[in-house]
């Protein structure tokens, strides 16, 4: 599995296809979501854009207005970010990302794992392992499967990346 | 001698929001628990966005973890919703309320 480390004032890991097109699809989905499918009722979009003022609904429909829309532009550059860094076309390659680059990429794959936590029904003291062995259990070619292992991968990557820019 | 003599100006007490205690302050910025954010992730976004010593975030992270939400900051109301928005630029679920 890819991990990110320094070299000298770069942020280096090597992708294998699979990867890189995994990385390619959640960074996607964000972006569509961000767009396209932008909706309040969605529970991800919740969790992305939460209630600044959980009890007063005027309060926090006040505060969208001036912040959402900058918010919104943030979250869809830094998605934008993996997919302008990601080599070209269906192959696997090497990322490098200056300290700006590392930073998007941080956030956007914080963003990518809270939209899958919520599609997973990720809880506290989820025990991501048992959750895999139980999906794997039930059915190993299912979609929850597959969105475990990314959700488990995309965790390990931004951990690596997080340790190579403080280290 | 003529001309005019510097007048004399009283030093003027100015309030520094800096010294007023956490309790006189009206507004405060919430970071609530979730099962998603990695805690070196939340540490490090403390660190980046307040300039808190490792120290004081690595608390703050914990206190979120462990009792469910944590003080962040707190202040002018427009500024803990700037600091609202900034958190949620990282993913973290913050709110603002009164003190």
């Amino acid at each position: 599995m890819s991990m990110f480390r320094r070299q000298g004032d770069r942020y280096v890991a090597t992708f294998a296809v699979d990867e890189a097109r995994v990385l390619r699809k959640v960074a996607s989905e964000v972006v569509g979501l961000l767009t396209d499918g932008f909706d309040h009722g969605d529970p991800v979009v919740g969790r992305l854009f939460p209630a600044v003022y959980p009890e007063d609904a005027a309060g926090t429909a006040e505060f969208r207005r001036y912040t959402e829309g900058d918010l919104k532009t943030a979250k869809i550059d830094q998605a934008g970010a993996i997919l302008a860094a990601l080599p070209d076309g269906e192959v696997g390659g090497e990322v490098r990302l200056d300290a700006e680059a590392a930073e998007a990429w941080l956030r956007a794959l914080n963003d990518a794992r809270l939209a899958m936590g919520v599609r997973l029904e990720i809880k506290d003291g989820t025990d991501l392992g048992e959750e895999l062995d139980d999906a794997v259990a039930e059915d190993p070619t299912s979609s929850r499967v597959f969105q475990l292992s990314v959700y488990a991968y995309l965790g390990y990557l931004q951990e690596s990346l997080l340790n190579a820019l403080i280290d | 001698m003529g001309g005019m003599a510097a007048p004399q100006v009283a030093p003027v007490e100015t309030p520094d929001t800096d010294e007023v205690p956490a309790s006189d302050r009206p507004w405060v910025t919430i970071v609530w628990d979730d099962p998603v954010n990695l805690m070196t992730y939340v540490t490090w976004v403390f660190q980046k966005l307040f300039g808190y010593s490792r120290e004081k975030a690595e608390q703050l992270m914990l206190d979120v973890h462990h009792k469910g939400k944590a003080v962040v900051s707190s202040g002018a109301r427009e500024r803990m919703e700037h600091d609202a928005s900034q958190l949620h630029a990282y993913g973290l679920w913050a709110t603002v309320d009164r003190s």
